[in-house]
């Protein structure tokens, strides 16, 4: 016997689980409870409150330092910048239209005490220590220039106003292997040129220098910065040790408007300062011996950055995870889980929503703490007498908007590692750990550089990156290393890669949410 | 006491994630010993790096496990509702979580004695070829590695007494791990160098490490013992908090 039955079909309307709805019930849920809510709020205060406090504990009554007494302020390049602008300069009045042609016959370098000999002076020559010739607006610090040079071992290079580095030839300079430079002014254009012989040239690059005055500085130049050593570790930091360069040019040949007279020697930059920042100049038959300090080069700022201003985040970072860890491993814990999966099947778009939902509450949380504590702590800062590394607004915006998206994406990642651990105490300590103890062991520990910089690479850890906001240049040799604010990835890289973490977690939760029992 | 150390010894050996637990601690532990013992190299004119310390590295890493295993210890009752059966088993509060803490001390200074011994002795087999001698039978690092076991140990007394007074797992791991991780990060930032060695100082894991240091002890921020007593007291203060709130509050 059959029984005719009817099926039974529900009176609410279909859809119930769509994309819309299923954010307004997690919305609804998050912001139940309280617990969630407060904690969202407390992430944002504490990183206003850590980095109002630390600021506050801070005073400085110098720039920056440089061993261990306050630096004078650096100077500032053509567009405004700070530059180190200190080199010995042999120099000649040029009006107009010119070139320079020098062969330079030896270059040699000392170091003063340097890691490895730490009482000694050691014979050896700086990477990044130069010698060449120079077009400069004046002997003023900070005007602009254009010159052509040989380095201790980074080849010939055309370097101008301060930022730019163009590579020209490999190898150095030897008696045995001279090389030839020239430099050429035409008009606001001026070219660098190099030759092995001094009758076959190369181009090397050309500089354009827009308002160069009429009559220019032209001569030989040689420079040494410092040399820096970092050392990893609690107790590690930075050291310079002070170099210098020499250089012999002979075969000097100058045209132009104003040259043919007597050379005039200059320490820019380090007149009237001690003996060892000092050059030396000496001419016999033609023959040319230079010897200086310093660097022509963009400044290494050692001010405080955005990035310091914001060392609150990683304080509101564990704050964040714990919330969005339990956003998901608490419904496990109550059993709420099976009447939101029964309420919508379709479990991968629980996630979604979860996801959607963690990751918005948490941007906006954490762009207003953000916006708030930049401005906030770089006034307390510059009153307790920093400078603060100034950078364009965009920049500034960057740095703002992305701190906030590094801690939704965690936020997020949390969420997708408490789905498939389902125990919140593990998924926690996965994500913290994860993301913050890379950073420690990286800034904090005696592991090499090398590997430092692997892991903030490969780790979520690389994400710190979006807050750097000081300029590397391959062409000074500094600290760069995320202690002092250099991540060795782009910043939004950076970032990509905690993305890219967190989009191989949510595809995991929401395959195991799928194939598991509630 | 004994029966409720008896009771205590028989959920930590049943819950399922004590094994596990234990095992990645040592796992992890000895795995970054071995990896920063690789990694570093000393020139043969000497350098600042401590053999010791760097043979040690995986405590940072080995400890976070720790404070899961000692905060499920408690959490988990919570979690569960075992906790009601628990105190009514055994109305002394104080008596449950001292017996949790004794057990919990025992497991922890088992596996971490394992994860040291093996961190040390991979470093005393690799560091000599990488220009850093270290050796088990020098006084110093004989003290710097049962100095990291008692470290371990500490943590977890740590976390207990959080949980204990949090109770929720992900919130008590939470604060246990901003106390560790923290205080490192915010000493760095700190250029005003009295600053920098007054959070070096209270930082549980900032100055409880300092048992790990065998040279520059002149230079340290604080020493050794005092360094490891400073987490002792944070340890002392979580339990006493934790034992407070345990016997006063509702479970």
């Amino acid at each position: 016997m059959t029984i005719g039955t009817t099926p039974y079909h529900s009176s609410l309307r279909t859809g119930r689980d769509g994309l819309v709805q299923l954010l307004h019930a997690e919305w609804t849920k998050f912001r139940t409870v309280r617990g969630w809510v407060v904690g969202t709020v407390a992430a944002a205060l504490v990183m206003v409150l850590v980095g109002l406090l630390i600021a506050s504990g801070m005073h400085s009554s110098c720039a920056g330092l440089v061993g261990d007494v306050c630096a004078p302020s650096p100077p500032l390049g053509p567009d405004g910048e700070a530059v180190s602008d200190q080199f010995y300069f042999a120099h000649q009045p040029l009006e107009g239209d010119g070139s320079i042609t020098v062969r330079i016959t030896s270059l040699t370098g000392l170091v003063t005490y340097p890691a490895d000999q730490p009482h000694a002076i050691v014979s050896r020559l700086e990477p990044w220590a130069k010698a060449g010739v120079i077009i400069k607006a004046s002997t003023q610090q900070g005007s602009a220039y254009a010159a052509v040079m040989v380095t201790g071992s980074h080849g010939v290079r055309m370097q101008y106003n301060y930022v730019h580095d163009t590579a020209g030839g490999l190898g150095g300079v030897s008696a045995a292997s001279p090389r030839w430079l020239r430099l050429t002014r035409s008009g606001d254009w001026l070219t660098g040129y190099e030759s092995a012989d001094g009758t076959h040239w190369a181009e090397v690059g050309t500089a354009h220098l827009v308002g160069l005055p009429a009559t220019v500085q032209v001569g030989l130049f040689v420079a040494s910065p410092g040399d820096v050593q970092v050392t990893p570790g609690i107790a590690g930091g930075r050291r310079f040790h002070l170099t210098r360069a020499t250089a012999g040019f002979d075969n000097v040949s100058l045209q132009g408007e104003g040259t043919g007279g007597t050379w005039t020697p200059d320490s820019v930059g380090g007149a009237g300062g001690p003996a060892s920042a000092q050059g030396r100049f000496e001419e016999s038959d033609g023959r040319f011996t230079l010897s200086g300090v310093g660097d022509i080069a963009p400044y290494i700022a050692t001010g405080k950055t955005a990035g310091d201003a914001l060392i609150g985040t990683f304080a509101a970072l564990i704050v964040v995870i714990v919330v969005g860890t339990m956003f998901i491993t608490a419904e496990y814990r109550r059993g709420m889980i099976r009447t939101t999966l029964a309420a919508s099947p379709r479990r991968g778009r629980v996630l979604a929503a979860k996801a959607v939902v963690i990751g918005s509450v948490t941007f906006v949380a954490g762009l207003a703490a953000a916006a708030v504590t930049v401005p906030l702590v770089e006034w307390v800062l510059r009153a307790n007498g920093f400078d603060i590394f100034s950078v364009p607004p965009l920049t500034e915006l960057r740095v703002v908007a992305g701190t906030a998206a590094l801690l939704a994406v965690a936020a997020v990642l949390a969420l997708a590692v408490g789905t498939v651990l389902r125990s919140s105490a593990a998924a926690v300590t996965t994500v913290i750990v994860a993301i913050v103890l890379p950073y420690i062991l990286a800034t904090a520990s005696p592991l090499p550089e090398g590997l430092s910089q692997w892991l903030l690479r490969l780790t979520p850890a690389a994400a710190f990156a979006i807050q750097q906001t000081l300029p590397q240049y391959p062409q000074v040799n500094a600290a760069y290393i995320a202690l002092y604010g250099y991540y060795p990835l782009a910043p939004w890289a950076g970032l990509g890669v905690l993305c890219a973490y967190t989009a191989l977690a949510l595809g995991l939760a929401a395959f195991v949410l799928r194939r598991r029992d509630a | 006491m004994r029966q409720a150390l008896h009771a205590e010894w028989t959920k930590l050996r049943t819950a399922p994630g004590t094994g596990w637990l234990l095992l990645a601690c040592v796992a992890l532990t000895v795995a970054l010993s071995i990896t920063a013992a690789t990694a570093v190299t000393c020139p043969s004119t000497g350098c600042d790096l401590d053999p010791a310390r760097v043979s040690l590295t995986g405590i940072d890493l080995g400890q976070a496990v720790v404070v899961i295993l000692a905060v499920l210890a408690m959490s988990g009752e919570y979690s569960s509702g075992m906790i009601g059966l628990t105190l009514a088993a055994m109305p002394r509060r104080i008596t449950v979580l001292a017996a949790k803490a004794a057990v919990l001390t025992g497991a922890v200074l088992a596996a971490g004695s394992i994860a040291v011994l093996a961190s040390v002795l991979a470093g005393q087999v690799i560091l000599p070829g990488h220009g850093l001698p270290l050796s088990l039978a020098d006084g110093s690092v004989l003290r710097a590695a049962a100095g990291s076991v008692l470290y371990l140990a500490l943590i977890a007394l740590m976390s207990l007494g959080v949980a204990t007074a949090v109770r929720d797992a992900a919130a008590a791991i939470g604060v246990v791990l901003s106390l560790l991780y923290l205080f490192p990060i915010f000493a760095q930032v700190v250029t005003d160098p009295d600053w920098q060695q007054r959070l070096q100082q209270i930082g549980p894991m900032t100055a409880g490490l300092a048992i790990q240091a065998t040279t520059g002890l002149n230079s340290l921020p604080i020493s050794p013992w005092a360094g490891l007593g400073v987490l002792a007291a944070w340890a002392a203060t979580a339990l006493m908090v934790g034992g407070l709130l345990l016997w006063w509050r509702d479970a």
